[in-house]
Protein backbone atom coordinates (compact mmCIF):
# COMPACT_ATOMS: atom_id res chain seq x y z
CA UNK A 1 0.00 0.00 0.00
CA UNK A 2 1.65 2.94 -0.85
CA UNK A 3 1.70 6.04 1.65
CA UNK A 4 1.57 9.64 0.28
CA UNK A 5 3.22 12.55 1.65
CA UNK A 6 -0.01 14.42 1.79
CA UNK A 7 -1.34 11.29 4.51
CA UNK A 8 2.07 12.06 6.39
CA UNK A 9 1.29 15.88 6.99
CA UNK A 10 4.12 16.50 4.46
CA UNK A 11 4.53 18.01 1.17
CA UNK A 12 6.82 17.00 -1.45
CA UNK A 13 9.21 19.52 -2.91
CA UNK A 14 8.25 18.85 -6.89
CA UNK A 15 11.90 20.11 -8.14
CA UNK A 16 13.91 18.05 -5.75
CA UNK A 17 11.52 15.45 -4.13
CA UNK A 18 12.64 16.88 -1.16
CA UNK A 19 10.50 16.56 1.92
CA UNK A 20 8.90 19.21 4.27
CA UNK A 21 6.29 19.13 7.00
CA UNK A 22 2.56 20.43 5.10
CA UNK A 23 2.29 24.16 5.82
CA UNK A 24 6.20 24.89 5.04
CA UNK A 25 5.94 27.63 1.91
CA UNK A 26 9.07 26.80 0.54
CA UNK A 27 11.20 24.29 0.18
CA UNK A 28 14.06 24.12 2.31
CA UNK A 29 16.80 22.96 0.21
CA UNK A 30 16.19 24.55 -2.87
CA UNK A 31 13.52 27.72 -2.86
CA UNK A 32 11.00 26.06 -4.71
CA UNK A 33 7.39 27.20 -3.47
CA UNK A 34 5.66 24.07 -1.82
CA UNK A 35 1.92 23.06 -2.40
CA UNK A 36 1.01 19.64 -1.35
CA UNK A 37 -2.09 19.90 -4.63
CA UNK A 38 -1.73 22.88 -7.18
CA UNK A 39 -5.46 23.88 -6.35
CA UNK A 40 -5.08 26.39 -8.95
CA UNK A 41 -3.84 23.99 -11.40
CA UNK A 42 -6.59 23.29 -13.21
CA UNK A 43 -8.20 26.83 -14.06
CA UNK A 44 -4.47 27.26 -15.30
CA UNK A 45 -4.83 24.08 -17.27
CA UNK A 46 -8.57 25.62 -18.88
CA UNK A 47 -7.37 29.08 -19.89
CA UNK A 48 -3.93 28.16 -21.34
CA UNK A 49 -6.00 25.03 -23.12
CA UNK A 50 -8.49 27.98 -24.81
CA UNK A 51 -5.77 30.31 -25.71
CA UNK A 52 -4.19 27.04 -28.03
CA UNK A 53 -7.39 26.10 -29.17
CA UNK A 54 -7.64 29.44 -30.50
CA UNK A 55 -4.55 30.04 -31.65
CA UNK A 56 -4.60 26.54 -33.72
CA UNK A 57 -7.90 27.62 -35.84
CA UNK A 58 -5.75 30.83 -37.57
CA UNK A 59 -3.08 28.67 -37.84
CA UNK A 60 -4.89 26.34 -39.99
CA UNK A 61 -6.74 28.60 -42.02
CA UNK A 62 -3.85 31.09 -42.78
CA UNK A 63 -1.10 30.62 -45.13
CA UNK A 64 2.11 28.80 -43.86
CA UNK A 65 4.27 29.61 -46.68
CA UNK A 66 4.39 32.20 -49.74
CA UNK A 67 6.58 30.59 -52.43
CA UNK A 68 7.69 32.21 -54.99
CA UNK A 69 9.89 30.79 -58.53
CA UNK A 70 10.54 32.13 -61.53
CA UNK A 71 7.58 30.57 -62.75
CA UNK A 72 4.81 30.57 -60.02
CA UNK A 73 4.07 31.74 -56.95
CA UNK A 74 1.89 29.91 -54.04
CA UNK A 75 0.50 30.14 -50.64
CA UNK A 76 0.67 27.54 -48.79
CA UNK A 77 -1.52 26.48 -45.16
CA UNK A 78 0.17 23.54 -43.41
CA UNK A 79 -2.49 20.70 -44.65
CA UNK A 80 -1.88 21.81 -48.05
CA UNK A 81 1.96 22.23 -47.74
CA UNK A 82 1.89 18.33 -46.43
CA UNK A 83 -0.19 17.31 -49.58
CA UNK A 84 2.02 18.81 -51.66
CA UNK A 85 5.04 17.28 -50.27
CA UNK A 86 3.39 14.05 -50.65
CA UNK A 87 1.85 14.65 -54.22
CA UNK A 88 6.06 15.06 -54.51
CA UNK A 89 6.15 11.37 -53.72
CA UNK A 90 8.06 11.86 -50.04
CA UNK A 91 5.57 10.66 -48.23
CA UNK A 92 7.32 9.82 -44.99
CA UNK A 93 7.63 13.98 -44.79
CA UNK A 94 4.15 14.45 -45.44
CA UNK A 95 3.56 12.05 -42.44
CA UNK A 96 5.91 13.84 -40.34
CA UNK A 97 4.68 17.03 -41.24
CA UNK A 98 1.28 16.15 -40.88
CA UNK A 99 1.86 14.35 -37.79
CA UNK A 100 3.98 17.12 -36.14
CA UNK A 101 1.17 19.61 -36.91
CA UNK A 102 -2.09 18.10 -37.16
CA UNK A 103 -2.48 15.18 -35.28
CA UNK A 104 -0.08 15.75 -32.45
CA UNK A 105 -1.50 19.34 -31.92
CA UNK A 106 -5.34 17.75 -31.80
CA UNK A 107 -4.26 14.31 -29.85
CA UNK A 108 -2.76 17.06 -27.35
CA UNK A 109 -5.97 19.23 -27.13
CA UNK A 110 -8.38 16.35 -26.73
CA UNK A 111 -5.85 14.25 -23.87
CA UNK A 112 -5.60 17.86 -22.31
CA UNK A 113 -9.20 18.49 -21.64
CA UNK A 114 -9.75 13.96 -20.94
CA UNK A 115 -7.24 14.60 -18.04
CA UNK A 116 -8.81 17.35 -16.52
CA UNK A 117 -12.09 16.41 -16.76
CA UNK A 118 -11.03 13.01 -15.63
CA UNK A 119 -9.78 14.97 -12.55
CA UNK A 120 -13.10 16.36 -11.36
CA UNK A 121 -15.30 14.42 -12.54
CA UNK A 122 -13.62 10.73 -12.92
CA UNK A 123 -12.87 8.72 -15.28
CA UNK A 124 -12.69 5.34 -17.15
CA UNK A 125 -9.22 4.68 -17.37
CA UNK A 126 -6.91 3.65 -14.71
CA UNK A 127 -4.92 6.07 -12.85
CA UNK A 128 -1.81 4.47 -14.59
CA UNK A 129 -2.89 4.70 -18.09
CA UNK A 130 -3.89 8.46 -17.13
CA UNK A 131 -0.32 9.13 -16.10
CA UNK A 132 1.36 7.74 -19.11
CA UNK A 133 -0.79 9.74 -21.43
CA UNK A 134 -0.29 12.89 -18.96
CA UNK A 135 3.77 11.55 -19.72
CA UNK A 136 3.12 11.16 -23.21
CA UNK A 137 1.87 15.03 -23.87
CA UNK A 138 4.24 16.39 -21.63
CA UNK A 139 6.85 14.59 -23.85
CA UNK A 140 5.54 15.10 -27.02
CA UNK A 141 4.48 19.13 -26.93
CA UNK A 142 7.40 20.07 -27.95
CA UNK A 143 7.99 18.22 -30.96
CA UNK A 144 4.88 20.21 -32.59
CA UNK A 145 7.62 23.25 -33.33
CA UNK A 146 8.95 21.18 -35.90
CA UNK A 147 6.86 23.47 -38.95
CA UNK A 148 7.60 26.65 -37.54
CA UNK A 149 11.29 25.36 -37.33
CA UNK A 150 10.91 24.32 -41.23
CA UNK A 151 9.58 27.64 -42.14
CA UNK A 152 12.31 29.78 -40.22
CA UNK A 153 14.74 27.42 -42.20
CA UNK A 154 13.36 27.37 -45.27
CA UNK A 155 12.95 31.64 -45.22
CA UNK A 156 16.47 31.64 -44.43
CA UNK A 157 17.90 29.70 -46.80
CA UNK A 158 15.28 30.18 -49.77
CA UNK A 159 16.26 34.08 -51.11
CA UNK A 160 17.45 33.06 -54.63
CA UNK A 161 17.04 36.56 -56.22
CA UNK A 162 14.03 36.19 -58.94
CA UNK A 163 14.86 32.34 -59.13
CA UNK A 164 13.30 31.26 -56.12
CA UNK A 165 12.05 32.92 -52.45
CA UNK A 166 10.40 32.07 -49.55
CA UNK A 167 8.48 34.37 -46.95
CA UNK A 168 6.75 33.47 -43.98
CA UNK A 169 2.83 33.50 -43.36
CA UNK A 170 0.96 34.71 -40.74
CA UNK A 171 0.10 31.40 -39.70
CA UNK A 172 3.49 30.42 -38.50
CA UNK A 173 3.04 32.64 -35.82
CA UNK A 174 -0.77 31.56 -34.74
CA UNK A 175 0.98 28.07 -34.72
CA UNK A 176 3.93 28.72 -32.54
CA UNK A 177 1.62 30.82 -30.29
CA UNK A 178 -0.78 27.75 -30.17
CA UNK A 179 2.28 24.68 -29.52
CA UNK A 180 3.39 27.59 -26.69
CA UNK A 181 0.35 27.82 -24.80
CA UNK A 182 -0.37 24.20 -25.31
CA UNK A 183 2.80 23.03 -23.76
CA UNK A 184 1.76 26.03 -21.01
CA UNK A 185 -1.44 23.93 -20.38
CA UNK A 186 0.41 20.73 -20.00
CA UNK A 187 2.62 22.26 -17.70
CA UNK A 188 0.31 23.86 -15.45
CA UNK A 189 -1.57 20.10 -14.89
CA UNK A 190 -0.71 18.83 -11.49
CA UNK A 191 -0.25 14.97 -12.33
CA UNK A 192 -0.63 14.01 -8.46
CA UNK A 193 -3.69 14.68 -8.79
CA UNK A 194 -4.42 11.81 -11.13
CA UNK A 195 -3.35 9.99 -8.21
CA UNK A 196 -5.56 10.81 -5.61
CA UNK A 197 -8.49 9.80 -6.49
CA UNK A 198 -7.39 5.85 -6.42
CA UNK A 199 -8.45 6.42 -2.96
CA UNK A 200 -11.98 6.77 -3.20
CA UNK A 201 -13.34 3.73 -5.83
CA UNK A 202 -13.67 5.04 -9.26
CA UNK A 203 -16.26 6.26 -10.80
CA UNK A 204 -18.64 4.34 -13.69
CA UNK A 205 -21.29 4.86 -15.76
CA UNK A 206 -24.94 3.21 -15.39
CA UNK A 207 -24.60 2.37 -19.36
CA UNK B 1 -0.71 11.50 12.92
CA UNK B 2 2.02 13.65 14.24
CA UNK B 3 4.74 14.73 11.31
CA UNK B 4 8.19 13.19 12.18
CA UNK B 5 10.73 15.65 13.27
CA UNK B 6 12.62 17.81 11.21
CA UNK B 7 15.82 15.37 10.95
CA UNK B 8 13.51 12.39 10.32
CA UNK B 9 12.48 14.19 6.81
CA UNK B 10 16.14 13.93 5.35
CA UNK B 11 15.80 10.05 4.99
CA UNK B 12 12.29 10.55 3.01
CA UNK B 13 12.04 11.24 -0.61
CA UNK B 14 8.15 11.72 -2.04
CA UNK B 15 7.66 11.01 -5.97
CA UNK B 16 7.36 14.28 -7.31
CA UNK B 17 4.39 13.03 -9.71
CA UNK B 18 2.28 10.88 -7.38
CA UNK B 19 3.24 11.86 -4.12
CA UNK B 20 4.41 8.36 -2.90
CA UNK B 21 6.65 8.44 -0.01
CA UNK B 22 9.49 6.65 0.64
CA UNK B 23 12.75 6.42 3.34
CA UNK B 24 16.04 6.48 1.75
CA UNK B 25 19.09 4.56 2.81
CA UNK B 26 22.39 5.30 1.73
CA UNK B 27 22.97 6.10 -1.80
CA UNK B 28 25.91 4.86 -3.47
CA UNK B 29 27.33 5.18 -7.06
CA UNK B 30 25.12 3.24 -9.49
CA UNK B 31 22.22 3.40 -7.43
CA UNK B 32 18.79 3.76 -9.29
CA UNK B 33 15.21 4.14 -7.74
CA UNK B 34 11.97 4.07 -9.44
CA UNK B 35 8.81 5.10 -7.76
CA UNK B 36 6.81 2.01 -6.97
CA UNK B 37 3.41 3.78 -8.27
CA UNK B 38 4.22 5.74 -11.58
CA UNK B 39 7.49 4.55 -11.87
CA UNK B 40 9.17 7.64 -11.92
CA UNK B 41 12.73 8.32 -11.43
CA UNK B 42 13.31 9.18 -7.80
CA UNK B 43 16.97 8.98 -8.71
CA UNK B 44 19.68 7.49 -10.68
CA UNK B 45 23.31 8.32 -9.57
CA UNK B 46 26.17 7.04 -12.06
CA UNK B 47 29.59 6.96 -11.48
CA UNK B 48 31.86 10.28 -12.82
CA UNK B 49 28.32 11.81 -13.51
CA UNK B 50 29.53 15.04 -12.75
CA UNK B 51 32.98 14.74 -15.28
CA UNK B 52 30.73 13.98 -17.79
CA UNK B 53 27.79 16.42 -17.43
CA UNK B 54 30.81 19.31 -17.28
CA UNK B 55 33.33 17.50 -20.27
CA UNK B 56 30.17 17.35 -22.21
CA UNK B 57 28.68 20.62 -21.95
CA UNK B 58 32.00 22.31 -22.02
CA UNK B 59 32.16 20.82 -25.18
CA UNK B 60 28.70 21.63 -26.51
CA UNK B 61 29.15 25.50 -25.50
CA UNK B 62 32.16 25.50 -27.48
CA UNK B 63 30.69 24.04 -30.52
CA UNK B 64 27.29 26.20 -30.37
CA UNK B 65 28.93 28.95 -30.63
CA UNK B 66 31.40 28.00 -33.16
CA UNK B 67 28.61 26.87 -34.75
CA UNK B 68 26.76 30.28 -35.17
CA UNK B 69 29.56 31.82 -37.31
CA UNK B 70 29.57 28.56 -40.06
CA UNK B 71 27.22 27.78 -42.65
CA UNK B 72 24.36 25.95 -42.08
CA UNK B 73 23.04 24.72 -44.99
CA UNK B 74 23.92 26.20 -48.95
CA UNK B 75 21.41 26.04 -52.05
CA UNK B 76 22.11 26.99 -55.44
CA UNK B 77 19.35 27.24 -58.09
CA UNK B 78 19.99 28.78 -61.78
CA UNK B 79 23.40 30.01 -60.94
CA UNK B 80 21.76 32.03 -57.76
CA UNK B 81 23.49 30.53 -54.36
CA UNK B 82 22.75 31.52 -51.21
CA UNK B 83 24.43 30.14 -47.25
CA UNK B 84 22.36 30.17 -44.27
CA UNK B 85 24.00 30.42 -40.89
CA UNK B 86 21.70 29.77 -37.77
CA UNK B 87 21.61 33.32 -37.12
CA UNK B 88 20.13 33.46 -40.53
CA UNK B 89 17.38 31.24 -39.75
CA UNK B 90 16.51 32.11 -36.56
CA UNK B 91 16.58 36.07 -37.69
CA UNK B 92 14.10 34.88 -40.34
CA UNK B 93 11.11 36.31 -39.68
CA UNK B 94 12.86 39.59 -38.35
CA UNK B 95 11.97 42.92 -40.02
CA UNK B 96 7.77 42.98 -40.50
CA UNK B 97 4.92 42.02 -38.21
CA UNK B 98 6.71 38.32 -37.59
CA UNK B 99 9.59 39.52 -35.56
CA UNK B 100 8.30 38.42 -32.45
CA UNK B 101 9.09 34.75 -33.66
CA UNK B 102 12.42 35.42 -34.57
CA UNK B 103 12.84 35.91 -30.87
CA UNK B 104 11.17 33.05 -29.81
CA UNK B 105 13.64 30.57 -32.64
CA UNK B 106 16.39 32.73 -31.39
CA UNK B 107 15.51 31.70 -28.03
CA UNK B 108 14.57 28.00 -28.35
CA UNK B 109 18.05 27.03 -30.76
CA UNK B 110 20.73 29.54 -29.38
CA UNK B 111 19.88 31.21 -26.59
CA UNK B 112 17.77 28.73 -23.94
CA UNK B 113 20.57 25.90 -24.76
CA UNK B 114 23.58 28.68 -24.24
CA UNK B 115 22.05 29.54 -21.10
CA UNK B 116 21.24 26.10 -20.00
CA UNK B 117 24.57 25.12 -20.46
CA UNK B 118 26.42 27.72 -18.80
CA UNK B 119 23.87 27.21 -15.67
CA UNK B 120 25.03 23.86 -16.16
CA UNK B 121 28.96 24.64 -15.82
CA UNK B 122 28.29 27.41 -13.06
CA UNK B 123 26.23 24.79 -10.44
CA UNK B 124 28.30 21.50 -10.96
CA UNK B 125 31.63 22.91 -11.49
CA UNK B 126 32.75 23.66 -8.01
CA UNK B 127 30.58 20.61 -6.93
CA UNK B 128 33.31 18.21 -9.34
CA UNK B 129 35.85 19.93 -7.61
CA UNK B 130 34.89 19.27 -4.26
CA UNK B 131 34.73 22.90 -3.82
CA UNK B 132 31.74 24.95 -1.84
CA UNK B 133 28.67 25.87 -4.88
CA UNK B 134 29.16 28.97 -5.98
CA UNK B 135 26.92 31.50 -4.95
CA UNK B 136 23.30 31.82 -6.27
CA UNK B 137 24.45 27.96 -7.51
CA UNK B 138 20.63 26.82 -6.18
CA UNK B 139 19.31 29.56 -8.09
CA UNK B 140 20.79 29.36 -11.02
CA UNK B 141 20.17 25.22 -11.22
CA UNK B 142 16.20 25.70 -10.45
CA UNK B 143 16.38 27.97 -13.81
CA UNK B 144 18.11 25.62 -15.54
CA UNK B 145 15.70 22.80 -14.94
CA UNK B 146 12.88 25.44 -15.56
CA UNK B 147 14.00 26.33 -18.86
CA UNK B 148 14.41 22.22 -19.84
CA UNK B 149 11.57 21.94 -21.80
CA UNK B 150 12.08 25.32 -23.71
CA UNK B 151 15.78 24.46 -25.05
CA UNK B 152 14.30 22.72 -28.29
CA UNK B 153 17.76 22.21 -30.31
CA UNK B 154 16.95 18.85 -31.04
CA UNK B 155 13.21 19.83 -32.68
CA UNK B 156 15.31 22.24 -34.71
CA UNK B 157 17.63 19.59 -35.99
CA UNK B 158 14.44 16.86 -37.60
CA UNK B 159 13.19 20.38 -38.67
CA UNK B 160 16.29 20.69 -40.62
CA UNK B 161 15.80 17.52 -41.99
CA UNK B 162 12.19 18.26 -42.73
CA UNK B 163 13.09 21.44 -45.25
CA UNK B 164 16.24 19.84 -46.55
CA UNK B 165 13.96 17.60 -48.32
CA UNK B 166 11.50 20.43 -49.16
CA UNK B 167 14.53 22.21 -50.09
CA UNK B 168 16.16 19.52 -52.59
CA UNK B 169 13.17 19.56 -54.92
CA UNK B 170 13.80 23.58 -55.18
CA UNK B 171 16.98 23.45 -55.64
CA UNK B 172 20.95 21.90 -54.96
CA UNK B 173 21.17 21.88 -51.55
CA UNK B 174 24.64 21.54 -49.49
CA UNK B 175 25.08 20.88 -45.63
CA UNK B 176 27.40 22.92 -43.97
CA UNK B 177 30.05 22.15 -41.25
CA UNK B 178 27.69 24.29 -38.93
CA UNK B 179 24.85 21.15 -39.43
CA UNK B 180 27.44 18.60 -38.26
CA UNK B 181 28.70 20.38 -35.36
CA UNK B 182 24.92 21.11 -34.21
CA UNK B 183 24.64 16.94 -34.54
CA UNK B 184 27.58 16.23 -31.97
CA UNK B 185 26.00 18.98 -29.74
CA UNK B 186 22.68 17.18 -29.71
CA UNK B 187 24.65 13.83 -29.18
CA UNK B 188 26.75 15.44 -26.57
CA UNK B 189 23.58 16.71 -24.71
CA UNK B 190 21.91 13.42 -24.60
CA UNK B 191 24.82 12.04 -22.96
CA UNK B 192 24.45 14.78 -20.18
CA UNK B 193 21.33 14.33 -20.16
CA UNK B 194 21.14 10.47 -19.11
CA UNK B 195 24.13 11.27 -16.28
CA UNK B 196 21.75 14.44 -15.08
CA UNK B 197 20.22 12.91 -11.22
CA UNK B 198 18.82 16.30 -10.34
CA UNK B 199 18.30 14.50 -6.95
CA UNK B 200 21.87 13.78 -6.18
CA UNK B 201 22.84 17.24 -7.22
CA UNK B 202 20.27 19.45 -5.20
CA UNK B 203 21.73 16.87 -2.10
CA UNK B 204 25.27 17.91 -3.27
CA UNK B 205 24.07 21.82 -3.44
CA UNK B 206 22.63 21.71 0.32
CA UNK B 207 26.05 20.47 1.71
Amino acid sequence: MIVTARDKGLVCCQSCARVWPIDQPHCGACGTRLRSRDQMSLQRVWAWWIAGVLAYIPANLYPMLHTRTLLHSSEDTIIAGAFEIAAHGSIIVAGIILGASVIIPLCKFFAIAYLALAVTRGAHWPARRQFVLYEVVEFIGRWSMIDVFVVAILCSVVQLSVAASIAPGVAALAFACSVIFTMLSAQSFDPRLIWDRIETPPTKDAT
Amino acid sequence: MTPPQNFDLKSLIACPKCDALYRVGPVEKGDQAKCLRCRTVLYARRRDAGLIIISTALASTILVIAALFLPFIEISRLGFKNGSTLIDAALAFYGGPLFVLSLAVIGSIIALPLTRLFLTLYTLTPLVLNRPAWPGAKRAFRLSETLRPWSMAEIFLVGCAVSLIKLTDLARVELGPAFWMFVSVILLMAIQNSFMCRWSVWKALER
